[in-house]
């Protein structure tokens, strides 16, 4: 009989993550199954399949305090907005995160679920159709999805439905779109439209031209796809028109919303919206380097948009005791996991964590504080655009009314974006988003981001720094 | 042989009876208060809300309850201790899913706050720490699959599978054969996005079905390829835990062709440091990060599907892609004008693939090579302690073969002599402490399926327990088969309606629709 290696690694016996390298029970395991060896599990590849070799990774870190100290050391080479002024946004926001949403979201029985179904996870499934639910009253929504990856995905998959719906092959979008959420769309929506046609915005007031749009609707239009507030922060003003037209040409409105917002805005079924998707992040998770998206898709209770829905959906039910809710995922047919090859649209492992967080959110937040919210993230972003408009060579965006963002313009002031940022970090402030090499109608012009976290102080040392700049 | 001291018998799960969270609260109650503006800005920008065109004013406040902070926190505790999460039960069950040990740890440096409080668009200077451990991520990924290129941007399998597809699209399209080449060739027993990613990004696909041995049929794939083949996207081993040993036939039939082959390693739990997609005859192929290398599940997301390519497919791989300079400097390129462009805002979802660095730097070359062969030996020893279970069967071949790191199993036996059905077996097994497990997605081939999983952090113990439980299951199916069908009685709920999950007329997705269609109701209070 040959000795048994345990785990592979000099000096240790056994990891930690797997019990079954101790030497001993790994042995006793092999008699059991009458084996000399592991390896002789693996008889059913052959040797010519066989990498042959050790794998080339640096050496294991064994020790957990070391493992920690040798990661967080790659991370002090890091400078965070924690650390700096930032008024970066264009799609992940920095908003105040309440304490107990990181609670819950770091359970360990959250963590670590995964698949499980309505009796195992009951508590998961009901904390998601909860968020269904606070979503619903937020949008003023009776259907709404369990989560997208992101918001980029919900509104490719959301154009998809509605081309299905319509049997129409062609969107229009805004030209203040996020270019990389159009660069999703183009490749998301490939196979399932003929065309993504944009439609431009007012340059004076940010807002779509809707008599441009109107001449862009055909028998082809299956949805004109806008935002609220828009790429570029204002509030679109014309969103009814916007879906009128759209109903007239028997093509659905499919309406992107950031949701914090809808404390203040109206919610877009208000203003004839067939479908609804957006970014979940703000409401409670941090940004993540981009990594804390979740995106939703909703409308109405027709049974017709309902089947055409591809992402899981979570139902209530009742229960043999009155009284007592059930959950679970409802009507997999609609989805990839039974359709396979018959697929128009796929879903799986997407951001269940971040919906349990934003249904955290807003039940603490209530009607009361999603309000106050809303307009205190409007406070700050007027009050910091009126104090950019005062600098000498510097222009504000369009005369739409912004939300949290909102185009500053340095054309006037001789310097580029890219100029003006890199000074800005001598005074520990990130500067807006760069938008002049996707936008480049907009001259010199950066998006500025300004949320109910940000400081008088840090807006007054963005403004003190960019005077410094151009003075 | 069943164990009785390996048996939770009396085990029961957290029954809080909890209200919906809409069904709670008082008027005017708060649960946090927002920061407010200063007084300068307040004083400084008026009524701000004026400002708002008046058809675009929220007029109504929404209907979200009202609820004091320990109710809040209260009730989502509560719901937590209502989930069996992978940390406090054997969730051996979820074969296929790789339910293995999720490292503290990870998470604490996930959790950093040069982690969370990172905007994505911040100047690449002052990210380097995190592009450094993304950029070495990338390079371990590469070695341990053998490709030449990694994209961390796909935030999960699915979303991992329609990028590859996306990929062999774009290379045929600049091949001038995109119009051609419509069809994707995959197998029933791979994941169901391996079809349904293709079909989306426009393909028709061919599924080939297993033959006596449990390969996919090779005569099939022959038979499949022509001219009009984009490519292949399978798994091996293959959810029945069968590893093809002729692979690399199928993939030289596709290359010949004309045709790019991808592998799902989504789940390569059996085979790391043992074979890869090179070695494979694969172009392509997908890691997920959630599975195989230990980023929690999240409550299904977030994930990470992480897309290996050989050097001649790295031009389509998604936007941004992070290089390092001759200087030592990592940078994101967004200038690729091949790149199939975004699939994920951003760089992806970072937090994980921190997680995902921190637990192959704790193992080593060595070290995932133990993880592979004791997820087999698991396994294995599971199947013979499965094995003379009344009951239980392993298609495509006897109890005593070695599998890789999962089995697909049937119950048709059981079925057959009991009524007892997967289902029921699953349900019951709840009753036990464990987790239901998963049967095996659409279609079934095989009858009555059940498919666990023995990842490499179960114990030998953990293993006798989860046996003992199958066994004792099997056993009151033939003496009490009532009682298994009953569903379980020991868990959050009993006796669910399951008409809504099945019956499209009667789901109800948000609590308004529920009160609009069956009037506002009582809750617990009803009881």
């Amino acid at each position: 009989m040959t000795a048994v290696e345990g785990v592979r690694m000099p000096g240790v016996r056994a990891h930690p993550y797997i019990p079954n390298s101790a030497p001993e029970v790994r042995r006793a395991m092999l008699d059991y199954l009458g084996l000399d060896d592991v390896s002789e599990l693996y008889g059913a590849i052959p040797a010519e399949l066989r990498l042959g070799r050790a794998l080339r990774l640096p050496d294991a870190i064994l020790s957990e305090h070391d493992l920690k100290a040798h990661v967080l050391g790659l991370l002090d080479d890091v400078v965070s907005t924690a650390d700096y002024a930032s008024f970066l946004g264009g799609g992940c926001w920095k908003h105040f995160v309440p304490v107990v949403c990181d609670e819950i979201n770091s359970r360990r029985e959250f963590v670590t679920a995964y698949a499980g179904e309505a009796y195992s996870d009951h508590g998961k499934h009901q904390a998601w159709f909860e968020w269904q639910s606070l979503m619903g009253e937020l949008l003023e929504a009776d259907f709404v999805s369990l989560p997208t990856y992101d918001w980029m995905a919900a509104a490719s998959s959301a154009l998809l439905m509605a081309a299905r719906l319509t049997g129409r092959s062609e969107v229009i979008v805004p030209r203040n779109l996020n270019p990389e959420k159009l660069s999703h769309m183009r490749n998301y929506c490939q196979a399932g439209l003929d065309a993504i046609r944009t439609v431009p915005f007012d340059r004076s007031t940010g807002e779509m031209d809707v008599d441009l749009l109107a001449e862009q609707l055909s028998p082809s239009t299956a949805a004109v796809y806008i935002e609220n507030p828009t790429f570029l922060g204002t509030i679109e003003g014309r969103a009814p028109d916007v879906a009128d037209a759209a109903h007239r040409a028997g093509a659905l409105c499919v309406v992107g919303v950031d949701p914090i917002s809808l404390g203040v805005l109206a919610p877009p079924a208000a203003y004839g919206a067939d479908l609804v998707v957006g970014e979940v992040q703000p409401l409670g998770a941090h940004m993540q380097a981009g990594g804390a998206t979740c995106g939703f898709i909703a409308g109405n209770d027709d049974p017709l948009f309902a089947s055409e829905y591809p992402t899981l959906l979570e139902t209530i039910t009742t229960t043999e005791r009155e009284g007592v809710w059930g959950f679970g995922w409802a009507t997999f047919e609609r989805t990839s996991f039974t359709k396979r090859g018959q697929s128009e649209d796929f879903t799986g492992t997407t951001s269940g964590l971040w919906a349990i967080t934003a249904a955290v959110y807003l039940a603490l937040l209530g009607p009361h504080g999603i309000r106050e919210v809303g307009e205190t993230i409007m406070q700050k972003a007027h009050y910091t655009r009126a104090c950019l408009e005062e600098l000498p060579g510097v222009s504000v965006g369009p005369t739409a009314t912004p939300f949290k963002e909102f185009v500053v313009d340095f054309t006037g002031t001789g310097h580029t974006v890219a100029e003006v940022n890199t000074a800005l970090m001598e005074s520990r402030v990130f500067g807006g988003q760069d938008l002049s090499a996707e936008f480049p109608e907009l001259g010199q012009s950066a998006l500025y981001c300004v949320t109910e976290v940000t400081p008088l102080e840090h807006i007054d040392r963005l403004v003190a720094a960019l005077g410094g700049i151009f003075s | 042989m069943t164990d009785p001291s390996y048996l939770r018998d009396g085990f029961h799960a957290a029954r809080w009876l909890e209200p919906l969270i809409m069904e709670l609260g008082t008027s005017g109650e708060r649960g946090v208060i927002p920061p407010a503006s200063e007084p300068p800005i307040r004083d400084g920008v008026g009524d701000v809300l004026e400002s708002i065109p008046p058809r675009l004013r929220r007029t109504r406040a929404p209907e979200l309850p009202e609820l004091s902070q320990p109710q809040v926190l209260r009730h989502y505790l509560r719901l937590s201790q209502e989930t069996l999460g992978a940390a406090i039960n054997l969730d051996i069950g979820l074969g296929t899913c790789t339910m293995k040990y999720n490292p503290v740890v990870n998470d604490v440096v996930g959790n950093h706050p040069n982690v969370t409080q990172v905007h994505p668009h911040q100047p690449s200077e002052t990210i380097q720490g995190l592009l450094r451990i993304l950029h070495a991520l990338e390079a371990h990924l590469c070695e341990i699959s053998g490709m030449d290129a990694f994209s961390l941007q796909p935030a999960g399998g699915a979303a991992a599978i329609f990028t590859n597809a996306s990929i062999i699209r774009a290379h045929h399209d600049r091949n001038g054969e995109g119009g051609r080449r419509d069809e994707i060739i995959t197998t029933v027993f791979s994941h169901p996005a391996d079809a349904a990613g293709p079909a989306t990004a426009g393909y028709k696909l061919i599924t080939l079905y297993p033959g006596e041995n449990g390969y996919p049929d090779f005569e099939a794939l022959r038979a499949a390829v022509s001219d009009r083949t984009a490519g292949l996207i399978l798994t091996n081993p293959e959810d029945t835990g069968i590893f093809n040993p002729r692979v690399r036939d199928y993939t030289d039939v596709v290359h010949a062709a004309g045709g790019v082959c991808a592998i799902d390693q989504a789940n390569a739990n059996g085979t790391l440091a043992i074979t890869r997609a090179r070695e494979l005859g694969f172009d392509l192929c997908h890691f997920n990060l959630h599975k195989t290398f230990s980023t929690p599940h999240n409550s299904e997301g977030p994930a990470l599907g992480a897309v290996g390519v050989r050097e001649e497919f790295a031009r389509y791989l998604p936007v941004p892609v992070l290089t390092r300079s001759a200087e030592g400097d990592y940078r994101l390129e967004y200038d690729r004008p091949d790149s199939i462009g975004k699939i994920k805002g951003f760089l992806g979802n970072v937090g994980i693939a921190v997680r995902a660095y921190a637990w192959i730097m704790a193992l080593g070359a060595d070290g995932l090579r133990t993880v592979a062969e004791t997820a087999v030996l698991n396994n294995n020893y599971l199947a013979r302690k499965l094995d003379g279970i009344r009951g239980i069967s392993m298609p495509y071949g006897e109890m005593t073969a070695y599998r890789l790191q999962e089995v697909r199993y049937s119950w048709q036996q059981l079925h057959e002599e009991t009524g007892v059905g997967t289902n029921d077996v699953k349900n019951r097994m709840l009753d036990y402490g464990v987790n239901s497990y998963f049967t095996s997605h659409e279609p079934w081939l095989v009858a009555e399926p059940f498919t666990p999983e023995a990842a490499e952090s179960y114990s030998k113990d953990d293993l006798d327990e989860y046996a003992a439980i199958i066994a004792k299951v099997a056993e009151e199916a033939y003496t009490d088969p009532e009682l298994v069908k009953s569903g379980p009685r020991r868990s959050s709920i009993a006796g669910m309606d399951e008409g809504p999950l099945v019956d499209p007329s009667r789901v109800v997705t948000t609590w308004r629709a529920w009160k609009k269609r069956h009037g506002p109701s009582s809750g617990i209070s009803g009881e």
